[in-house]
């Protein structure tokens, strides 16, 4: 353990101490102890950054598993510390705004910082780790943080219900991204990320490539809300504002993309990767954009917009996968893509949550969230206005900001991608650039209805739940007011990010695409002359003002009216589908009858043997070595036979009791002719004892009554208790066959010979019982004192009136 | 022997199997107590029958039949009486408490 990993799991070991904190500090607000913590860690990882941006990485080792080849590995480089710094960074932004949202009178601070702490140090984990299954870990552990942060006001339903949805979409990628895990052990025999990214021929080379893609690509997408399984996270707003702000648009929902971008030299190069990552986070982008413009809420815009911004990013990455194909790093028209994909990232994260801390403001503020009861607030919170106009100008790519700059490169990236002519793109490639515009018209349309509902047009104070507006305090202000700063910052001078922060980040995603000593030289310029990407931003606005202008009209189209994103029908019935189904064969299957729990049983044991022996050909018959059948035997036998067979037809207690009685005075008398005295002593009083035990009983039953079940009951009980006699006596005879077929000494000699010698008996029976396997006789009397406990117990046990047993 | 005795085994588990299933707990009880007689019969006969002399030294005899699954079968005896007296007071016990012997009529209420 290396300072590296202390500081990697440095929040967890806050959060233990947070109840004490909450508990003895009552007057200070928990969020201020927390707030040292991403301060300390965001100096800290600060310090690696002239290690990165020189091109140096870092790794750390600790032993955890070594025997699977599970290290706590922990390595820097450009990409990892790039979210390192975001999410500590953001997270030290958002624990300050979190300490003037959420009120220490009222509020289970306690919880909040402790779930909050535990996804910090996860997501520090996933972004730190070098070890496959370490990164799992950690990935499912922001899974259950962001859960319990979502459901964090667990008694609203709707929180509960967003909780659950995020729970099950999450961990169902989680559960597959570790089959594909799995899969690239098996390819590779390591699970080190930089050891399979240098043994990559076996990844490419195996028959495994394509699931194990796949599978991975799961987690990646259901964690960053890639369509069709975004729909968790519009859900998840139910989480308090500073949550929505940190988890759900800067940080956790980025993990996806850090998979992607992680595992690109692995899968990368190849027309599946390409196709499937593009076409993804194209149909995100459009989607996302498109259901944004429907939404009413606040937070609703902004999480529609996250997801549309998500596959904005990931579509880049899979554009910029090509590089791998064409091997040349130095060549921008391939590796723009990348760039922007990393320059978006980091504004994504500035703007959005400055954006996210602006609508929580405004909650706050006037109590609702509704686009239709806001209005007109420029007038009275003009500091919050001011911070959102800014951060939607970034979102809708407005110049000067840094979302200006991100997307123009991303419409160059479309454009150079539809001119690889690679992956059939020369029939499809005009798709990307085409599917960009028009969802980049959808983006400019719902910042611009975001910033006019709310805070231009008519004030309507009869509809907010807050007699007066006021702007919010400082403390609030200042989180939003910083990240709102860098949007303009990252804006007139983005080559400040570009060498230290973008250049080493890339080379993290492209490793070995560069010869050694070169560099990606990435320079972000504002002016490109007039090339096709300007021509597409301005037609974008035109296009986008065009549409808000006529809003009137369309406002009134079903489209408009309903918000409701169709595939949460298809959760909805898919998940009562589920319960509903399981409760149909539950119940099915456990209906309280013991006949029917006998009946699985004992057809499943006889199919299985059946099968086994038909399968295996597991019968044999020996007729050699038998013992001969004296003719006494055969009245002893038939008496049996006739005793046991009868009882089930007879109706009268008594006469029943005394035909067990005789089969078992029977069983004793076969004892003694197989030469078992012991045995048949034993049998002979425990019969008596028996009978004279079920006489006792009888008087205070009901007499037997003739057997009314229906017949066709009676005959499946026939039917499966013949299936069980008759594989009793295959068993059976199969294995005294194969038992003298084998011939496996018995160790009866070393009782015969040592019974006298070392425990000085003559009956070698008793001898075992009460010597060689004494304690096992001991335990035995045990048993029976319980038994005889138990009876005692049950026949003096008086209830109160009333009671049940 | 062995192979008639493997019938006469497969019977005494058919006959218990069918008072199981039965619906009435008397009969469920003494099909308990005939498929313990069919458990002790086959650990028996498994032991090759009739070879050699009772397991007692004193006899003077050379060869024995083997002791060992005899005093399997003799605990098991005295385990099955246990578990079969144990059977029988909780079917009196569920008797006066329910005032019925019928298994389908105790069944528990819908949603346990």
């Amino acid at each position: 353990m290396t300072f590296l990993h202390w500081a990697t799991i440095s929040p967890f070991l806050l959060a233990i101490l947070v109840p004490f904190l909450y508990k003895y500090f009552r007057k200070i607000h928990t969020g201020w102890f927390v707030l040292i913590l991403p301060i300390v860690l965001f100096i800290y990882f600060i310090r690696y950054l002239p290690i990165t941006s020189n091109g140096g990485t870092v790794s750390k080792s600790a032993p955890w598993v070594p025997s699977l080849g599970i290290h706590f590995d922990l390595y820097v480089d450009g990409l990892s510390l790039l979210f390192a710094l975001l999410i500590t960074g953001i997270g030290m932004l958002v624990v300050l705004y979190s300490i003037y949202y959420l009120s220490d009178k009222g509020e289970k601070l306690n919880n909040f910082y402790v779930y909050l702490l535990l996804f910090m140090g996860a997501m520090l984990g996933v972004v730190l780790s070098d070890n496959l299954i370490v990164l799992y870990v950690f990935w499912e552990m922001t899974s259950i943080s962001s859960a319990l942060l979502i459901s964090y006001w667990f008694h609203r339903e709707k929180s509960i219900y967003g909780a659950q949805k995020s729970m099950f979409i999450t961990v169902f990628g989680g559960l597959s991204m570790l089959g594909g895990f799995s899969l690239i052990y098996v390819m590779t025999g390591t699970f080190s990320i930089r050891e399979i990214i240098a043994n990559v021929d076996l990844v490419t080379g195996s028959v495994y490539f394509i699931p194990a893609m796949i599978l991975v690509l799961l987690g990646a997408f259901t964690k960053s809300a890639q369509f069709p399984f975004h729909i968790w996270l519009p859900d998840a707003m139910e989480a308090p504002t500073p949550v929505s702000a940190y988890l759900h648009s800067a940080t956790m929902v980025k993990a996806g993309i850090y998979l992607v971008a992680r595992v690109t030299p692995i899968f990368g190069g190849g027309p599946e990767w390409f196709w499937i990552i593009t076409l993804a986070g194209l149909t995100t982008l459009i989607w996302g954009s498109v259901q944004a413009v429907r939404q009413k809420d606040l937070k609703a815009i902004l999480a529609f917009s996250t997801v549309s911004q998500l596959g904005m990013i990931m579509s880049l990455l899979g554009a910029g996968s090509a590089a791998y194909y064409f091997n040349d790093g130095d060549n921008l028209l391939y590796t723009t893509a990348i760039l922007a994909a990393v320059f978006h990232l980091i504004n994504h994260a500035t703007f959005k949550g400055g954006l996210f801390m602006a609508a929580g403001i405004v909650d706050h503020q006037t109590g609702t969230r509704d686009i239709r009861n806001l209005g007109g607030l420029m007038t009275f919170m003009p500091i919050t206005g001011t911070i959102s106009l800014i951060g939607l100008a970034a979102m809708a790519g407005i110049p000067p900001l840094n979302g200006f700059l991100s997307k123009e490169l991303f419409f160059t990236g479309m454009l150079n991608a539809s001119d690889y002519g690679i992956f059939n793109l020369d029939t499809w490639g005009l798709l990307l650039p085409a599917i960009a515009w028009i969802a980049s018209v959808f983006t400019f349309l719902y910042c611009t209805i975001l910033f006019f509902k709310t805070f231009r047009g008519k004030f309507q104070p009869e509809k907010l739940k807050v007699d007066k507006v006021r702007e919010a305090s400082f403390g609030m202000l200042l989180g939003p007011i910083v990240l709102i700063t860098l949007v303009v910052l990252f804006g007139l001078f983005p080559n400040i990010l570009a060498y230290n922060v973008i250049e080493p980040a890339m080379q993290a995603i492209l490793p070995g695409i560069l010869d050694a000593g070169e560099l990606f030289a990435v320079h972000i310029a504002h002016w490109h002359g007039f090339g096709t990407e300007l021509w597409m931003t301005l037609g974008v606005f035109a296009a986008g003002t065009l549409l808000y202008l006529t809003m009137n009209i369309w406002s009134q189209s079903g489209f408009y009216r309903s918000e409701r994103d169709i595939f949460n029908y298809l959760y909805d019935n898919g998940y009562d589908g589920l319960i509903k189904g399981s409760q149909l064969i539950t119940r099915a299957q456990i209906t309280g009858r013991l006949r029917d729990y006998f009946i699985y049983m004992c057809v499943f044991i006889v199919l299985l043997i059946f099968y086994t022996m038909f399968r295996y050909d597991g019968f044999a018959l020996q007729t050699s070595n038998l013992s001969p059948i004296e003719p006494h035997m055969w009245l002893v036998i038939i008496a049996f036979v006739l005793a046991i067979v009868a009882i089930p037809f007879i109706n009268n207690r008594m006469t029943a009791v005394i035909l067990a009685g005789v089969a078992g005075y029977l069983v004793a008398l076969m004892f003694a002719i197989f030469r078992a005295p012991d045995l048949a002593l034993t049998q002979l009083m425990i019969e008596t004892i028996s009978v004279i035990l079920f006489m006792l009983v009888f008087v205070h039953l009901p007499k037997l009554k003739k057997d009314d079940t229906k017949p066709s009951i009676k005959i499946t009980n026939l039917i499966v208790s013949i299936g069980v006699g008759l594989m009793i006596t295959l068993v059976s005879i199969s294995a005294f066959a194969f038992g003298s077929e084998i011939g496996f000494p018995s160790i009866k000699e070393y009782f015969i010979e040592n019974s006298k010698e070392l425990a000085g008996g003559y009956n070698i029976v008793n001898v075992i019982l009460v010597d060689f396997r004494g304690l096992d006789t001991m335990l035995e009397i045990l048993v029976l004192a319980i038994a005889a406990l138990g009876v005692i117990s049950l026949i003096k046990l008086r209830l109160k009136e009333g009671e049940d047993v | 022997m062995e192979i008639l005795m493997s019938i006469v085994i497969g019977i005494v588990f058919a006959v218990s199997v069918y008072l199981l299933l039965s619906k009435n707990l008397i009969r469920v009880i003494l099909g308990t107590l005939t498929i313990s007689h069919g458990v002790h019969l086959l650990l028996i006969t498994m032991s090759e029958l009739q070879r050699g002399a009772p397991p007692l030294l004193d006899l003077g005899e050379e060869s024995f039949t083997d002791p060992l699954p005899q005093a399997l079968v003799l605990t098991a005896i005295v385990i099955s009486f246990g578990v079969t007296s144990m059977l029988l007071v909780m079917g009196y016990r569920t008797y006066k408490a329910h005032e019925t012997e019928d298994l389908d009529k105790l069944r528990g209420s819908a949603d346990e």
